[in-house]
């Protein structure tokens, strides 16, 4: 209930067109209880023989009422339509609002595309709550008052029947299907949840499955979840059907309750048989209101699952809350590492253990280590997506948490060993680092980083997740990047790992090249070109264990010198 | 017409249901001419001689009795409808997930993961309404019209002449507007999917904007993209629904016209006052069933698009390789040779043998180095060992008998595969260390973890064994997932190993401890391994060098260095690397 009134809330500043759209709505089936009642007072009338023109205003109310249907049927599926988008956007836009500040840290559980995926669904889902579960009991509600003041005119008894088959069809069928389908789109969405899981597994671990001879094993696996899947489904359709009918029933129930109660007002000359038929018409009309019914109480349960995921995520709370007065970023760019101490949730092991070192302005620092000595950690560290457990890092003294967030990241050029590339064209790509650069500045970066290739094709589209381009290009298209950025601080977090050795080499000459007069600090485990470094920093399960210059560590024959070896003494085929 | 041909046939294998719901629709509409019929007599008794309760009741329990029975015949029409519905989309999971088994890794491999699945999973569902909704409709689109028909003429055949007149107006303007603004609005609901793919670029990247000080610039860009697709496509749905308005306009209109033509004869006396009543009663229903063809008709449209995706699935079934059926136990495996004669691959669709008439015997327990440059065919060897994919021409035997005579399950209990890129399954660790041995005990799973220097790391996790992975849970760096199915080439224990070594881009450390792993695990096995370093191609008992598909060189290390062929090339350039 919580949370479908938060989601109710979501679309509040849209109450007024949603009312509207509502009344529409209700237009729209009153002219089809005005047709009907007009069609049944024209030949009712007919039948007693007046004069022609006596008619002529059952006429007319039959054609008004004929187009207007259609006609205001139109207006109110461009204007549900309309609202819907404009929730939709009001959703995306407030997803982002809130998810923003989370990220990477909060969202780091949902890096995989298939979950974001899931989210993106979510919302996309959302825009329903508006058009099939907070408009049509608002209808529905309006039509039974109509009908109250119709029926009600010549006979409350009457009228207090249709009102309470009205509010069978309209709130005790509703509740009764709602309590019966309890669980079942929850249970179909969890169902289809695990079957997606299956069926990636399958698919792409095909391989393995035949050779341990498991493939028969996950399609019994995914079929026994497709046969729960159906016969939720069955339930969930034979509960739409049971509603359906129930309303039907409370139809017909009116009907016989309106002949009940009229015939002996017809009897005693109170109303004529011209108003009971018409009321008979009007009040079978008007039950077209609570057929959408069906589709508010199956949705549901759906869209505050949906709601429930979505704010469980943004409900965390940000990991990193920007300085309410951020100092200025500092002149000098020397970094200060001291005694720098971080835990990843949930692991009972620091990723950096009591780390320090400093970095002067202008020089080139390398860390080396194996995988997982909490190298990449640092970078996470230095443009605060995390905070540390303990310790700090300060840029020209500066402690970075006095410093706004976005300034500190504008200063810091980070090439990374994943680039990634929106899908949208090579300029847009490029015009992230430097929203102002133009085009010729943009053409030099490209040919500073060896992309001359595509300086024509600024306006190509890199393709999903820069598909268009090869990992090579990606990786000169960050280094793109990096120049256009422009920025004091240059880290480098294992830039060329995933590339071959001819790439590599080709990249790193670049990169030291782009690089000069800048604070840079290199993360590798791939250990080429040391000697281009003023100072190493070996890590190793989080801590510090050598540093030095390249002839120093090697002079000193310790870990460094080990991985030195490994590396260059034997060589490949 | 919509009307799919795949899908007509899995129709006609669930016919039952299906001619129920029909029949359940011709009853309801039965009803539903019974019910008018009693509800105008009602009305003109009230209207004629204002009658007390009593003398209309038997009137208004056959009323109540038949509208009763309408609405109960069309909810079992409705159920009939889905119940087959249910049984051809268990049916279609079936044959399709079957399919895509037997199809194989090749398959799996070769189309984009991610459009099976969806076609498994999202397009099954998309059938749905095809089965549970536009069919019946069609039905009753067909069957109530007709009772409606039959039913009117008799009481006012000006009306149903009416009725026949406009009926067609419907199919002709849904034709006409429907294909055009139906083109429409695809292209239109296409930008709107391009529109939430956008979405998902932005949350997906949402690290990159940050790291770039634009992640709150381009909230404002999210804003304007989805406004400006807002406004097209509201331009393209005021086209779109004038169809539906269009249709909506025949049956009001048509009704009205019934109505004045009644009211007019009425007037002069032409026609009684019941039948007229009772025919505009109908007329609503009539044009109703007709519109909604229409709606049903675009719901079913997904299913026929998912209906050819999952056909060019089910349609390759005729690929799939026929294998034998014969067992095979352990000892066979290692005792026999396995010879490989004359044997050649080609890619589907690609002129070039990917393997040329390659042939070889490998000896039970030897190691077997398959070395050459990307592209030689080394994996294509491997695949076809793991029968993967079958050869184009030539054979691979175990002492004299044909591979392929072998259920692919006795086979594969015989190889252990340790692949350059292993799958984790989401699912517990101990999971997926049994999937290669079921019956593994604790003891064993332990032994194997340590043996693949996995135990530390697995008894470090808060959880341990039971840690989920994948998807879902924790992720393993590139080296745990090699360990990880070193360890479950440990736990099966077979005869023939087959192994793609990891290439050296990984952690040197780290790759130091797992060639040491890998070669406790050659002991005493039939190896074949395509391999990338000097040591484990150098400690081999037979060097294959392939190039281009076909075998250039092959022998041991000694007798490959006296040869100045690609083999001592090769080692000499990484020898000159190492120096420089």
């Amino acid at each position: 209930m919580k949370t479908f009134l938060r989601l109710v809330g979501l679309t509040r500043p849209f109450a007024w067109w949603m009312l509207l759209a509502a009344l529409i709505g209700f237009a729209t089936i009153g002219s089809g209880i005005g047709l009907l009642m007009a069609s049944a007072w024209l030949i009712t009338t007919a039948a007693l023989m007046p004069a022609l023109s006596a008619l002529q205003i059952g006429i007319t109310g039959v054609r008004f009422f004929g187009i207007s249907r259609g006609v205001i049927r139109y207006a109110e599926r461009l204007m549900s339509h309309n609202t819907t988008f404009r929730i939709l956007t009001r959703l995306r836009v407030w997803f982002y609002d809130a998810v923003e500040p989370l990220a990477p840290a909060r969202l780091a559980a949902y890096r995989s595309a298939d979950l974001l995926k899931r989210i993106v669904d979510d919302i996309q889902s959302l825009e329903n709550i508006y058009a099939r579960v907070l408009s049509p009991p608002v209808t529905a509600a309006l039509v039974t008052l109509l009908m109250w003041f119709i029926v009600g005119h010549w006979s409350i008894q009457a009228a207090e029947g249709v009102l309470a088959s009205q509010l069978v069809a309209g709130i005790a069928v509703p509740m009764l299907t709602a309590r019966l389908a309890r669980g079942t789109a929850r249970g179909i969405t969890a169902l289809q949840g695990e079957q997606q899981v299956l069926a990636v597994d399958m698919v792409q671990g095909m391989s393995e499955l035949r050779v341990f001879g498991m493939v028969g094993d996950y399609t019994a696996r995914l079929r026994e979840a497709e046969a729960k899947k159906l016969a939720l489904q069955k339930r969930a359709a034979f509960i739409e059907g049971l509603h359906e009918s129930l309303t039907g029933l409370a139809m017909n129930g009116a009907v016989i309750w309106i002949l009940y109660s009229m015939l002996p007002l017809a009897r005693s000359g109170a109303v004529n048989g011209v108003t009971l038929a018409s009321v008979v018409f009007g009040v079978m009309a008007s039950f077209e209101a609570f057929l959408p019914l069906t589709g508010s109480v199956q949705n549901i349960e759906a869209d505050v699952r949906a709601g429930e995921r979505l704010f469980e995520i943004i409900d965390a709370k940000p990991e990193v809350v920007p300085p309410a007065k951020p100092e200025p970023f500092p002149k000098s760019t020397g970094i200060e590492v001291k005694n720098l101490t971080f835990t990843y949730p949930g692991s009972d092991r620091p990723a950096l253990d009591g780390v320090s070192f400093s970095v002067p302005p202008g020089s080139r620092t390398a860390i080396v280590g194996p995988s997982g000595a909490g190298k990449s950690t640092i970078t996470s560290l230095m443009v605060r997506f995390w905070n540390p457990t303990q310790g700090t890092i300060s840029i020209g003294g500066q402690n970075i948490d006095r410093l706004d967030p976005e300034a500190l990241r504008r200063n810091i050029a980070v090439v990374s060993q994943k680039t990634y590339l929106f899908g949208q064209t090579i300029r847009e790509n490029l015009l992230l680092a430097a929203p102002d650069a133009t085009d010729e500045q943009l053409r030099q970066a490209l040919t500073m980083s060896g992309l001359d290739s595509l300086q024509g094709r600024l306006d190509d589209w890199a393709g999903q997740h820069g598909m268009n381009l090869s990992g090579g290009e990606q990786q000169r298209l960050a280094i793109a990047r990096m120049i256009l950025q422009n920025a004091p601080v240059i880290v480098l977090d294992e830039a060329t790992a995933n590339l071959d050795a001819v790439t590599e080499e080709a990249l790193l000459d670049t990169l030291h090249r782009t690089s000069q007069g800048r604070t840079v600090m290199a993360i590798t485990h791939r250990l080429h070109h040391m000697e281009r470094y003023d100072d190493i920093i070996v890590l190793y399960e989080g801590k510090v264990i050598e540093r030095g210059s390249h002839e120093e560590l090697l002079k000193l024959d310790g870990f460094y010198a080990g991985m030195w070896r490994l590396q260059h003494g034997e060589g490949n085929v | 017409m919509n009307i799919d041909r795949n899908l007509m046939r899995l129709l006609s294998e669930q016919k039952r249901p299906f001619i129920l719901s029909g029949l359940a629709g011709a009853v309801g509409a039965l009803m539903l001419v019974a019910q008018a019929w009693m509800l105008s007599g009602i009305i003109e008794m009230a209207f004629r001689q204002a009658p007390a309760w009593r003398e209309v009741l038997p009137l208004v329990g056959l009323f109540a009795l038949f509208s009763t029975l309408r609405v109960l015949f069309g909810w079992a029409g409705h159920h009939e409808a889905k119940k087959g519905t249910l049984a051809i989309r268990k049916t279609l999971t079936e044959r399709l997930s079957g399919t895509i088994a037997a199809l194989g890794p090749s398959f799996a491999r070769s189309a984009q993961s991610g459009r099976i699945v969806t076609t498994l999973l999202k397009g099954v569902e998309s059938v749905d309404a095809w089965f549970s909704q536009y069919i019946p409709q069609l039905l009753l689109s067909l069957i109530v019209p007709l009772v409606i028909l039959v039913a009117i003429f008799p009481a006012d055949w000006l009306s149903g002449l009416i009725l026949v007149l406009t009926a067609p107006l419907i199919p002709l303007f849904m034709i006409l507007i429907g294909k055009r603004a139906s083109a429409a609005t695809e292209k239109q609901w296409n930008t709107m999917s391009r529109m939430s793919g956008h979405f998902l670029d932005m949350l997906q990247g949402l690290s990159t904007l940050k790291l770039f000080a634009q992640a709150k610039a381009r909230r404002d860009g999210i804003e304007e993209a989805s406004e400006n697709f807002r406004h097209s496509t509201m331009q393209v749905l005021k086209i779109a629904f004038l169809s539906s308005l269009t249709l909506e306009l025949v049956g009001t209109l048509g009704t009205a016209v019934v109505a004045v033509s009644i009211g007019l004869r009425l007037l002069g006396g032409h026609l009684p006052f019941r039948p007229g009543l009772f025919a505009l009663l109908l007329v609503p229903e009539f044009y109703l069933v007709l519109r909604q063809l229409g709606t049903k008709f675009h719901a079913g449209m997904e299913g026929v698009t998912a209906s050819k995706e999952m056909h060019e699935i089910l349609d390759r079934a005729s690929e799939i390789p026929k294998a034998g059926s014969c067992d095979l136990d352990a000892n066979e495996v290692s005792t026999r040779p396995i010879v490989i004669d004359n044997l050649s691959y080609r890619f589907p669709g690609s002129g070039k043998a990917a393997l040329d008439d390659v042939s070889l015997t490998i000896e039970p327990g030897t190691v077997t180095a398959l070395t050459g440059p990307s592209g030689a065919g080394k994996s294509t060897l491997l695949n076809l060992l793991l029968r993967f994919v079958e050869p184009a021409d030539g054979a691979i035997s175990l002492g004299s008998r044909r591979v392929r005579q072998f259920s692919l399950d006795s086979w594969y209990r015989q190889i252990a595969w340790v692949p350059q890129h292993p799958f984790l399954f989401n699912a517990t660790i101990r999971d997926n260390l049994l999937m290669a041995r079921r019956d593994a005990t604790q003891d064993e799973i332990d032994k194997a973890l340590k043996q693949a220097g996995l135990f530390d790391m697995v008894r470090s996790l808060p959880e341990g064994l039971e840690t989920m992975i994948g998807e879902e849970g924790a992720r393993l760096s590139g080296g745990e997932a090699q360990r990880l199915s070193l360890a479950r080439a440990f736990l099966k224990d077979a005869p023939l190993l087959l192994l793609d070594e990891p290439t050296s881009h990984t952690d040197p450390i780290l790759e130091a401890q797992l060639r040491k792993a890998m070669e406790v695990l050659m002991r005493g096995r039939t190896v074949v391994m395509i391999a990338h370093r000097l040591e484990t191609i150098r400690n081999a008992d037979r060097i294959v060098v392939l190039d281009g598909g076909r075998i250039a060189q092959s022998g041991t290390h000694g007798e490959l260095m006296a040869d100045a062929g690609f083999y001592r090339q090769a080692i000499f350039s990484s020898m000159e690397e190492v120096a420089a």
